[in-house]
């Protein structure tokens, strides 16, 4: 079981986890911001799209509204008890 | 009927024909022996058109073997493979027949030349698969199996219905190719209703979770693999640049996204997520360039593999603890790591991460939407890819094996790592997303169109990275919202599912109503006068008819007895008095009449 120990060694050092990934998010907005390294002029169809991080705040911007709004629209009517179609 | 050609989908379902008869020790290589050999015969098949039939007045092509049908060919048959070896241990003839009869419908039905052929499959597909459901032999599964199979055969009615109307326009040439897109006429239409019913699009959707949610935990694998696939086959073939596919592809991504959220059952959001990605195939099919039609092929041979191994993933631990449902599980990482680990990479292959499947054909369909200048198409198309790591890529793994454990005793007594054939199906699958992801020429060789895309751009691999990776960011800073509640959710299925229940009270109520209201109306104008008329002629023959007959007897009675009065004593003395009197007549006669002269 090797693999059940290194979920565990992970779990167990959850903050420097947590904090290697804010790491690798602030490098990731960074990297992109670059022009030598991400070649916006050729790829980018829209002028947002060469903003820098525009793709990181459309992922996290959009993720919050799909939960919000999705879960707003559930409990408008659509989520029901489990035994709503027994008779 | 042209030289011989053994069709693939002949070889798997005579395999299954002959299965009940191989002996139990050697079932086991039975089982992968056969679609092995339909494997190997697709890779043995050239390209041309075969297995043509004189029926009537048309001809049937069993065997057109191209570009297009090649490629579905192929992973439809790996699938069947791979499906096999995950249920393999599993002792239940009649499943693994209806599994091999479903692919042979699929294949059929890719290889088909000509539509009636096309119908002839397209309806085996929806016959064969629905015991998939039915094998699970929960009173639900007969429900949702019903209710499957009445979807499809309404949509199979569509699509006669477009054939015979198509082939009265054409006079009788039902050849199967692209129709024509820019002037559709009815038949089109009812054809093109009878194929993304298939397809799942909404709002003839609802048959799909509804299903695939509710199947066995092998049926599943097979099932999120062929219908709706064999039916971007059939759109990519028939419908390529149909524009009204872009938007209904473009909703179909979204709302299975939408659902994803709100859903408890795993398999359910994994068969959401089959709509949410089938849309992108959709949409590809409606832009209809090479680069969007090569798209929608990719992501189809990607997404059976993905997809696949998901719903393996969930399948293993619905059959190792019965449960599929977030609130009854959890925490399961100590029991099952290697599940995890196989259905974690599905979900990155899904969510498009760099080096996965998803990355190198999903992207090829936004980037063919940027290019045809349907920009809203593009940046929806990428909100949905939001969404679906957001549900497959994080929320499955983590609400199954982390988040809080809601294991009931005997769920997690239960638990275990799968059987070995479970595992190294998932393995494969596994290996070959991540192949697919990492060495691009082995899917692009296979697409329609020669390929010029190339998926490893500096921005697009940034461009990716940052959608997902501030998603996840989105996820664990929302992870209170996203708990799992008990609930189910009501989709267009509740139409027909209480539709059904309406028309029944239709015919309790109103429809008795009517009934007893006939029934009183005859009694009292009809049988009331009837019975009222009878009793007066029953009289009248009683008192009058019986009066005169009985009085007539009467009469004849008295008279009788009357003249009995007159008749006494014996014969013998009537009879002597007679003759005594005679003789004296004739005495007094021959006295008197003697001449005194």
């Amino acid at each position: 079981m090797r693999l059940l120990r290194w979920i565990e060694f992970l779990r167990n050092r959850l903050r420097t986890v947590v904090w290697v990934c804010l790491v690798v998010l602030g490098l990731l907005v960074v990297v992109d911001a670059l022009p030598g390294l991400v070649d916006k002029e050729h790829h980018a169809h829209t002028a947002p799209e060469r903003w820098p991080a525009f793709w990181a705040v459309f992922g996290f911007v959009g993720c919050v509204a799909l939960i919000v709004l999705s879960k707003w629209f559930g409990h408008a009517g659509i989520m029901q008890r489990e035994d709503y179609y027994d008779e | 009927m042209s030289d011989w050609w053994v069709h693939p989908a002949s070889i798997l379902i005579l395999g299954g024909l002959l299965l009940r008869w191989v002996p139990a020790r050697f079932k086991r290589a039975y089982l992968l022996l056969v679609p092995l050999l339909v494997f190997g015969r697709i890779l043995g098949l050239t390209h041309g058109t075969f297995g043509q039939v004189q029926f009537l007045e048309w001809t049937l092509v069993f065997g057109r073997v191209d570009a297009l049908s090649t490629v579905f060919g192929y992973i439809m048959s790996l699938m069947c493979l791979l499906g096999t070896l995950y249920g393999l241990h599993v002792r239940d003839d009649g499943q693994h027949l209806a599994a091999w009869t479903y692919v042979g419908g699929s294949l059929g039905a890719i290889y088909a030349g000509d539509l009636l052929t096309l119908f002839l499959f397209w309806e085996l597909m929806a016959l064969s698969s629905v015991f998939l459901i039915w094998c699970r032999r929960r009173p639900e599964s007969l429900g949702a199996g019903f209710r499957y199979l009445l979807v499809h055969t309404a949509g199979g009615v569509a699509l006669l219905a477009g054939i015979v109307l198509h082939g009265q326009a054409t006079g009788g040439d039902l050849t199967f190719g692209a129709f024509d897109v820019k002037a559709p006429t009815l038949a089109t239409y009812l054809i093109m209703t009878g194929f993304i019913l298939n397809a799942a699009v909404p709002p003839l959707h609802a048959w799909l979770p509804d299903a695939y949610g509710e199947a066995t935990f092998n049926g599943s694998v097979f099932l999120c693999a062929f219908t709706t696939k064999t039916a971007v086959y059939a759109l990519c073939r028939g419908f390529a640049g149909m524009e009204i596919l872009v938007p209904l592809g473009v909703i179909m991504a979204l709302y299975g996204v939408v659902y994803a959220v709100l859903e408890n059952d795993c398999r359910r959001l994994l068969a959401y997520h089959i709509i949410s990605q089938v849309g992108y195939m959709v949409a590809g099919v409606g832009l209809g360039t090479e680069l969007a039609i090569n798209g929608a092929c990719a992501h189809a041979f990607a997404h059976i593999l993905y997809k696949g191994l998901l719903f393996m993933g969930c399948g293993a631990v619905l059959h190792m603890t019965g449960q599929s449902k977030f609130t009854e599980l959890g925490g399961l990482y100590q029991k099952m790591p290697w599940t995890f680990l196989f259905t974690l990479l599905g979900g990155l292959s899904i969510s498009a991460f760099p080096l996965f499947s998803g990355f190198v054909s999903k992207s090829m369909i936004v980037a063919a939407g940027f290019e045809e200048h349907k920009l809203w198409a593009g940046f929806l198309l990428m909100l949905a890819s939001v969404g679906t790591f957001l549900h497959t890529g994080l929320k499955v793994p983590y609400f199954i094996w982390f988040g809080k454990n809601h294991c009931r005793p005997e769920t997690w007594a239960r638990a275990a790592e799968p059987p070995w054939n479970m595992n190294a199906a998932m393995a494969v699958a596994s290996i070959l997303c991540v192949f697919i992801g990492c060495y691009t020429p082995y899917l692009y060789q296979m697409l329609p169109y020669p390929v010029d895309y190339h998926p490893y751009t500096a921005y697009h691999v940034s461009e990716t990275l940052q959608v997902l990776l501030f998603t996840a960011v989105g996820f664990f800073l929302l992870i209170r919202k996203l708990e799992p509640e008990p609930t189910i959710s009501l989709d267009m299925d509740w139409f027909y599912r209480m539709g059904g229940r309406a028309f029944r009270w239709l015919a309790r109520q109103p429809v008795q109503l009517l009934d007893t209201c006939v029934g009183e109306l005859y009694r009292v104008a009809g049988m009331v006068p009837l019975m009222r008329s009878a009793r007066l002629a029953g009289r009248f023959d009683q008192s009058v008819i019986d009066g005169l007959v009985d009085g007539l007897a009467h009469s004849i009675r008295g008279l009788g007895q009357r003249l009995r009065a007159v008749q006494r004593g014996h014969v013998q003395q009537s009879l002597a008095v007679a003759l005594g009197v005679a003789a004296l007549f004739i005495l007094l006669f021959l006295l008197f009449s003697s001449d005194p002269r």
